[in-house]
């Protein structure tokens, strides 16, 4: 039989504000444990949440990015459960009416095709703690430092078909909330995580099977091998003459396999109810209004631009625009040197090779935007050849000089242009290779093309490179003539 | 000194008659002599209250005392006070010690006051008569068979006693206005929002609200003043100005329309009690006030819908208490389910338990829309009648409870003790201010006259109480036991 596998997420992004969603304290990660919760995130008797504006704001950028509704009204609820990493024994979350309404997300495929995934909507929520189950013997310790750290739960329709699409729609998820400068999306340090629903049904049949939800799983490998594993799981399961059961599951990286956490039966009833702490999030026109026209350029709007206002080519766009730190550096190096398709070349050819040779990405680049802007400005200026800017981009690299027109007057790189000092150098050496001359002097005249590389050589040697060699070229062609 | 207003004794401070360490030492001396019997407070802070007092004396002798410093006070346990334990009647609290201060705490002090210490209560003030406190009942001063009324009961009866001029209070359901009744005292809930909630800690969110707890109604007044207004942590607390509570105080009445809703003199009043209201209300219409009967026609569903929202807000307000970071952990808990059960169980009293699980039971899949939603609809409904009412008189006049104090042990049945609430509750579901003030007795028990006023109408509330009280002295009744044979 064949089998069609259906897939949903809920993807948690934990929102870049600098202090947490109902408290003052910082959200800065690594800290020791226990040093960045207050009495509010301790959830001491007495407290009381207030509501930070820089999250509501973030959300609402995430709405407007993926032309969410936005309703004038969310709420926040109280989601009610006992667990040591949940000091107050409720999170606080939005239920029934969450910040970002339904919207949609376009996944680029393999094949090139691209796909519209919806979004049924987006809520706000805090973070619980963390409960550390290794460093103690026999016990269990809690750091609530994440605690109260702010998250934007987005919840995808059951639109993805495969793992490859549920990882796309996820990358997709990771680009958009980075361009925007919402969420790190470090998820080595839980920035992003999701929840996926997975279920399976024969090709062809309209209802839904039983689904089984995977639990925390924190990377984009790991949320294709999830799935790929629960897939197999279930059409198994089936073809067996089994039954899939509603379920939580984990996902074990190590075994590369999802284990049983709790049946449906033993769920929670959570027992939500508004938040009598909190007021109502009332949004105004102009407050969303202000934000949609502040919001950033997005990855797909920033793809076609470069491709219909700079001219690149639809790679060269689609790799430059892949995160806002690229497409931010490439537009650097494009405005100070004034010509797209060499920032292009200089961002993704030598740079892009130095970077992958150490390891490093393109926020830790030793050369900045800048530097590399004005670098390849005087290679279009002519100020220097070729050559010479990759001696210069090396020495940039190496942090030997502040800029490039630094490290051209400390190296001498200054490409000679002036003819009476280049003939001077082409005489020279003419003078000294009198075999060479007489080889060429002898030559079919349509030779004797090839046999003038040679002297181009010793001319550019004899100026340490810096000779203009289009100018080299012409005038050793003329006064070599000149000798036949 | 101990039977004065805060007015009197802030005259007696400014004019050197007495210091507030001479004050305090005087009223900490009653407290250790008289509280053995009454019970009233949890925690004394004698070498704290000393220390402020000083403070105070020294401010005022350097010109800057204000109109509160070094006037003593005592706050219900409910607010978290720094170094002082704040147990909010409640085994679960007994060992806990707050790292900050209420917002009304952190107020007060910056007004210069002196804090006695921590006032006796039911248990995360839950009850009607002070009954439910860990640390034992308290004893209504005027008869010491009575109850004081609850939750504020210690902090009521200390204030009749004569332990302390004045104390702070909160009310959820008529908490301050109940046992002030009880007592024989004036005491001010004010609307939701007007008061920071910030460390007071919570019973039902949505209906909580601190208020002061004195002798007079211009007592009130000065205290509102210092604890009222905006506060950033409280996102409940209103932005809106505090106007000077005592400059309304001597507004003449005449004029003013006084509405008594039908539904407050009905079926279950003590027939004692409705003359004795009926009574005070005609000294109004002496001051030149009108009095006609209004409506309030869903006030039968008020008790039903609280005791929906509060348990349910509870529920949830207090699942913090579980054993993990602060308060009572039961012994050798066998794992995480154990440790949460028997802490729980061991923590918290009868009346806390119960109304957990009423509030657990109707947040309950299945049953939230047909208990919470339908409650939230009443709640809307009983607001209305207020408001509907206030379109056509300026305060509402009645009772504050059906009876007067009753006695120690006799409502054994936590639905009949509900019962007792009944012209309070709707007050806090709407939000709008209540004042209870000393009216007249039935034998030697207190009875208080409840005026509500329309959403931050605390200025007229508190000046048709304060006329009130210029012309009557039912206020300045003291009990027997006040008076110490020395």
């Amino acid at each position: 039989m064949q089998w069609e596998t259906v897939i949903g997420l809920e993807v948690h992004v934990q929102l870049a504000t600098r202090s947490k969603i109902f408290s003052g304290a910082s959200t800065a990660f690594g800290a020791e444990p226990n040093t960045q919760a207050c009495a509010v995130d301790l959830g001491l008797p007495g407290v009381l949440p207030v509501l930070n504006e820089q999250a509501v704001a973030m959300a609402v950028q995430f709405g407007l990015a993926i032309h969410a509704e936005i309703p004038e009204v969310s709420v926040f609820d109280r989601k009610n459960y006992f667990y040591p990493d949940l000091p107050k024994g409720y999170q606080t979350s939005q239920m029934y009416h969450p910040i970002v309404g339904a919207g949609e997300v376009e996944i680029s495929l393999e094949d090139g095709t691209t796909k519209r995934i919806r979004v049924h909507h987006a809520h706000l929520e805090e973070d619980a703690g963390k409960s550390l189950h290794e460093d103690f013997h026999g016990m269990t310790g809690v750091d609530l430092n994440r605690a109260g750290t702010p998250l934007l739960e987005i919840v995808s329709e059951p639109d993805l078909r495969s793992a490859k699409e549920a990882a796309a729609y996820l990358k997709a998820i990771h680009s958009i909330v980075t361009y925007l400068g919402i969420s790190d999306g470090n998820m080595a340090e839980g920035s992003m995580r999701c929840d996926v629903n997975v279920s399976v049904r024969p090709s062809g049949q309209e209802a839904f099977g039983t689904r089984a939800e995977i639990k925390n799983v924190n990377s984009f490998r790991f949320v294709e091998r999830a799935i790929a594993f629960e897939v197999e799981r279930q059409i198994e399961l089936i073809e067996d003459g089994g039954q899939v059961v509603q379920e939580t599951r984990l996902f074990d990286p190590e075994r590369d396999e999802t284990r049983s956490m709790r049946t449906k039966e033993e769920a929670n009833d959570y027992r939500y109810f508004p938040c009598p702490d909190l007021l109502p999030v009332v949004l105004d026109q102009a407050y969303v209004d202000h934000l949609r026209d502040n919001l950033p350029e997005l990855p797909a709007d920033k793809r076609t631009r470069f491709e219909t206002e700079l001219g690149l080519s639809a790679y060269d766009a689609s790799v430059l625009s892949a995160t806002r730190e690229m497409a931010d550096f490439f537009e650097e190096v494009k405005d100070v040197c004034g010509d797209a398709k060499q920032a292009a070349n200089w961002v993704q050819g030598e740079l892009a090779g130095a970077l992958n040779r150490e390891g490093l990405s393109i926020t830790d680049s030793p050369v900045s935007a800048h530097q590399l802007g004005e670098l390849v400005g005087r290679v279009i200026d002519d100020t220097i050849n070729g050559k010479a800017a990759k001696q210069v981009f090396q020495a940039l690299w190496n942090g030997q000089g502040a800029s490039a027109d630094e490290v051209i007057e400390a190296k001498g790189l200054k490409q000679v242009t002036d003819s009476g000092a280049i003939e001077a150098m082409i005489d020279q050496v003419i003078a000294d290779s009198p075999a060479q001359v007489a080889q060429y002097r002898d030559a079919e005249p349509e030779k004797r093309g090839k046999m003038i590389g040679y002297f181009v050589g010793q001319v550019m040697k004899a100026s340490r490179g810096t000779a203009n060699p289009q100018q080299v070229n012409a005038l050793l062609k003329e006064k070599l003539d000149a000798l036949c | 000194m101990h039977d004065k207003t805060l007015a009197e004794l802030a005259r007696g401070l400014d004019a050197g008659e007495f210091s507030s360490r001479e004050l305090t030492q005087h009223l900490l001396g009653r407290i250790d002599r008289l509280d053995g019997e009454l019970n009233s407070f949890i925690t004394v802070t004698f070498d704290q209250a000393l220390a402020e007092a000083e403070a105070a004396d020294a401010a005022r002798a350097k010109g800057d005392a204000g109109p509160l410093t070094g006037l003593p006070l005592a706050l219900k346990d409910i607010f978290c006070t720094r170094d002082v334990k704040t147990s909010c009647g409640s085994k679960m609290l007994d060992s806990f010690v707050s790292p900050y201060d209420a917002t009304v705490v952190e107020r007060l002090k910056a007004a210069g006051t002196v804090s006695l210490g921590k006032t006796n209560m039911d248990e995360f003030a839950m009850g009607s008569s002070n009954e439910n406190s860990f640390f034992g009942p308290v004893k209504n001063p005027w008869d010491l068979a009575a109850v004081p009324g609850g939750s504020s009961g210690g902090s009521a009866a200390a204030v009749a006693a004569g332990l302390v001029p004045a104390a702070m209070g909160t009310d959820t359901g008529g908490s301050i206005r109940q046992p002030a009744a009880f007592c024989g005292i004036t005491g001010l809930k004010p609307t939701y929002g007007r008061v920071s909630r910030y460390g007071m800690i919570a019973y039902a969110s949505s209906l909580d609200q601190a208020g002061p707890m004195a002798r007079s109604a211009e007592d009130c007044a000065l205290l509102l003043g210092a604890i009222a207004g905006h506060d950033l942590r409280d996102s409940t607390s209103v932005a809106r100005g505090v106007p000077d509570y005592l400059a309304e105080l001597n507004a003449p009445l005449s004029g003013l329309k006084i509405g008594l809703p039908r539904e407050y003199f009905g079926d279950g009043l003590d027939p004692e009690v409705e003359a004795a209201t009926r009574a005070a209300i005609q000294a109004f219409e002496t001051l030149g006030a009108t009095v006609r009967e209004v409506s309030l026609p869903h006030t039968h569903y008020a008790i039903p819908a609280y005791y929906v929202i509060a348990p349910a807000e509870a529920s949830s307000n207090l699942s913090r208490y579980d054993g993990v970071r602060f308060g009572h952990r039961c012994d050798n808990p066998a794992d995480l389910i154990d440790l949460y059960k028997r802490s729980r169980a061991e923590g918290f009293g009868d009346e806390v338990k119960r109304r957990i699980l009423i509030g657990t039971h109707t947040l309950s899949e299945g049953f939230f829309d047909a208990y919470y939603k339908k409650a939230q609809q009443v709640r809307r409904l009983i607001r209305q009648d207020f408001l509907d009412a206030f379109e056509e008189v300026d305060v509402l006049m009645g009772p504050a409870s059906p009876t007067p104090a009753f006695d120690l042990g006799a409502n054994k049945d936590p639905v009949s003790m509900y019962l007792q609430d009944i012209y309070t509750i709707a007050v806090n579901l709407a939000g709008i201010p209540g004042i209870s003030v000393p009216a007249g007795f039935v034998g030697n028990r207190p009875l208080g006259l409840q005026i509500l006023g329309t959403h931050f109408a605390e200025a007229q509330l508190l000046n048709v109480a304060h006329q009130f009280q210029q012309a009557t002295d039912w206020h300045r009744r003291r009990p027997a036991f006040a008076e110490e044979t020395a």
